[in-house]
């Protein structure tokens, strides 16, 4: 290690503090916005220090409806977005890991053609077949549906992947030693694999919790009715600058509910969260 | 993670376990909801996509013919589409330089600290999970003409600032969000990249006499080329792709079509202005798009990139 000057250290640490503050500063600001009245918000500069109406806002957004989205509770929004982000996720691990599963530990006719009509999914993002993909939501009747917000983002090249890749490397000893064992496929998956792969599920829930709680073209095309909306596209439709009655105590308290779930989740998983980013990045 | 690109490439023969499951159904029963879904949601839309991006369609949609490529000549050579290419090379190159830049910044300053390391990482990683829409809207709360707390000390220093009207500052403005969210996803990745560079080399160059920001541009940026090209690459398919919630949110594209992106437009022309070939035809390049970006990726990135 080469000696570092005290005051080259000083420098870095003041850098630091400062990106932090540029990271920080827009998600604190907007927790001081939630605490304050609408009339304080409405004459900048806002204070830099919460206010006094913390459980009153949170209270009226949470329970009381908020009248721009039709008098949805926040509540339902994030009973929606929850749905939204843990379907996804979970649907996700549970597709791909089964695909996983087959086209590693099987060998069966059309298998590497399977194989390779889930890696090209990478290159359709939802955002070059928007209307197309639409167009299959509204066939099927899945407008306005938990199934419809979930199903089309389930199926993910990038986890079935992650999967195959990690079951690659397990020795085929062991595969062999399960079946001598009398081990059927079932019983290998369920007692040997799953427990083998819980770190790399940890890691792509959290990924895919993130990725389907931030979502926002695809809730927007699907769903039309308030209650069935996301928190991310709600606060959207609370937002109007032309308006002089957006009630902007209330945007802030629900951009601050709409932030805090997957941070938290990024936080307390964070072992897994950093493990997870370096590893399933396609 | 580096080999991926192999094991794609061999079939997987070469390393998978010998000893497999003799089973004639269950395998398809285990690739089936994938399969499914892809089906459905995946390449049948697609495949729609490419037909009706040859389709012409009359207003009401009663009637339609083939067109072949008409409607690629058209939308090429639209000033409009020209346009939101301009912008979106511009809102791309923009965001990925601010939010790397940054982040290699602090990245740098974090690996030269010992104490406090874990804690900086721990405050750094958060915006990542913020919606991009949402990252949007905060930055539109700071920065709006009307109620906007830090437009208000801008227009206090003699700026006439609105983003709602003048389209450079909208541009600036979405930016700034864009980039803001993408720092924290940087930072983890060139810290990873910074410790996996020998410290050995440093110090050598050290003993030689090279003063900090020498041995900054002639050792540690050059061996840190992979992760910063892999990061380019990602941050442009960020931009390209997963800001359409910023736009939406903060611009709608607006003030005129500064803030139009190529996404945007897909979603503007097909949803909004019911223009169905053309936006057929535009996601259908948006598709060779991202077809070459992920193959550049595999092709160029994958291999050189060691997270050590």
């Amino acid at each position: 290690m080469i000696g570092q000057s005290p005051i080259r250290i000083g420098i870095a640490h003041i850098v630091l503090i400062l990106g932090i503050v540029v990271v920080a500063f827009p998600i604190y600001y907007t927790f001081v916005a939630s605490t304050h009245s609408l009339q304080t918000i409405l004459r900048p500069p806002l204070p830099l220090v919460p206010g006094d109406r913390f459980f009153e806002n949170y209270w009226t957004a949470l329970f009381g409806g908020v009248g721009r989205i039709g008098g949805v509770s926040v509540g339902t929004l994030l009973l929606n977005t929850t749905v939204m982000a843990l379907g996804i996720a979970v649907g996700k691990i549970v597709i791909s890991i089964l695909s996983a599963y087959a086209i590693v530990f099987f060998r069966f006719p059309l298998r590497m053609m399977f194989f390779w009509l889930i890696f090209i999914t990478l290159m359709l993002p939802v955002e070059v077949r928007i209307l197309p993909t639409y167009k299959v939501m509204v066939d099927f009747g899945l407008i306005d549906t938990y199934a419809g917000l979930t199903l089309p983002l389930m199926a993910s090249a990038t986890a079935t992947l992650l999967f195959r890749q990690f079951f690659l490397t397990i020795p085929g000893e062991l595969v062999e030693a399960a079946r001598v064992d009398g081990a059927g496929p079932w019983r290998f998956f369920k007692d040997i694999l799953l427990p083998l792969s819980k770190t790399n599920i940890a890691a792509l829930f959290v990924i895919l919790f993130i990725y389907g709680w931030t979502q926002y073209l695809w809730p927007l095309l699907v769903t039309n009715r308030n209650d069935m909306g996301t928190i991310v596209i709600a606060l959207k439709k609370m937002i109007s600058f032309a308006d002089a009655d957006t009630e902007w105590h209330l945007v802030m308290v629900t951009s601050i509910l709409a932030i805090v779930p997957p941070i938290l989740v990024v936080l307390f998983m964070q072992r897994w969260f950093v493990k997870g980013l370096v590893e399933t990045e396609k | 993670m580096g080999r991926r690109q192999e094991d794609i490439g061999s079939g997987g023969s070469s390393l998978s376990p010998r000893v497999i499951f003799p089973n004639k159904i269950l395998p398809y029963l285990l690739v089936a909801p994938q399969l499914a879904i892809t089906a459905v949601f995946f390449y049948w839309p697609a495949s729609q996509a490419l037909y009706q991006s040859m389709l012409r369609e009359d207003p009401f949609g009663l009637n339609s013919k083939f067109v072949w490529f008409d409607n690629f000549a058209r939308v090429l050579a639209d000033p409009n589409y020209l346009n939101s290419v301009r912008v979106t090379a511009v809102f791309s190159l923009a965001t990925a330089f601010v939010a790397m830049a940054v982040a290699l910044l602090l990245a740098v300053m974090a690996d030269k600290v010992v104490r406090g390391r874990g804690i900086y990482r721990t405050l750094m990683i958060w915006p990542y999970a913020v919606a991009p829409a949402i990252a949007g809207m905060l930055w539109l709360f700071l920065f709006n003409p009307s109620i906007g707390s830090l437009a208000y000390m801008l227009r206090w220093l003699g700026i006439n600032w609105d983003p709602l009207l003048n389209g450079p500052q909208a541009m600036v403005l979405v930016v700034a969000a864009a980039a803001w969210k993408q720092i924290s996803y940087n930072f983890l990745f060139f810290v990873a990249g910074l410790q996996a560079i020998p410290r050995t080399l440093i110090e050598a160059a050290a003993i030689d006499g090279a003063g900090e920001t020498k041995r900054f541009w002639t050792i540690v940026f050059p061996l840190l080329a992979p992760t910063t090209f892999f990061l380019l690459v990602i941050n442009t398919t960020y931009a390209f792709f997963d800001t359409f919630g910023i736009i939406h949110a903060v611009t709608g594209g607006g003030p005129g079509k500064a803030t139009e992106t190529l996404v945007y437009k897909v979603y503007n022309d097909g949803f909004v202005n019911l223009i169905l070939g053309d936006s057929a035809a535009q996601s259908v390049i948006l598709m060779v798009i991202v077809i070459a970006l992920t193959a550049f990726q595999f092709r160029f990135v994958e291999r050189k990139v060691h997270y050590g």
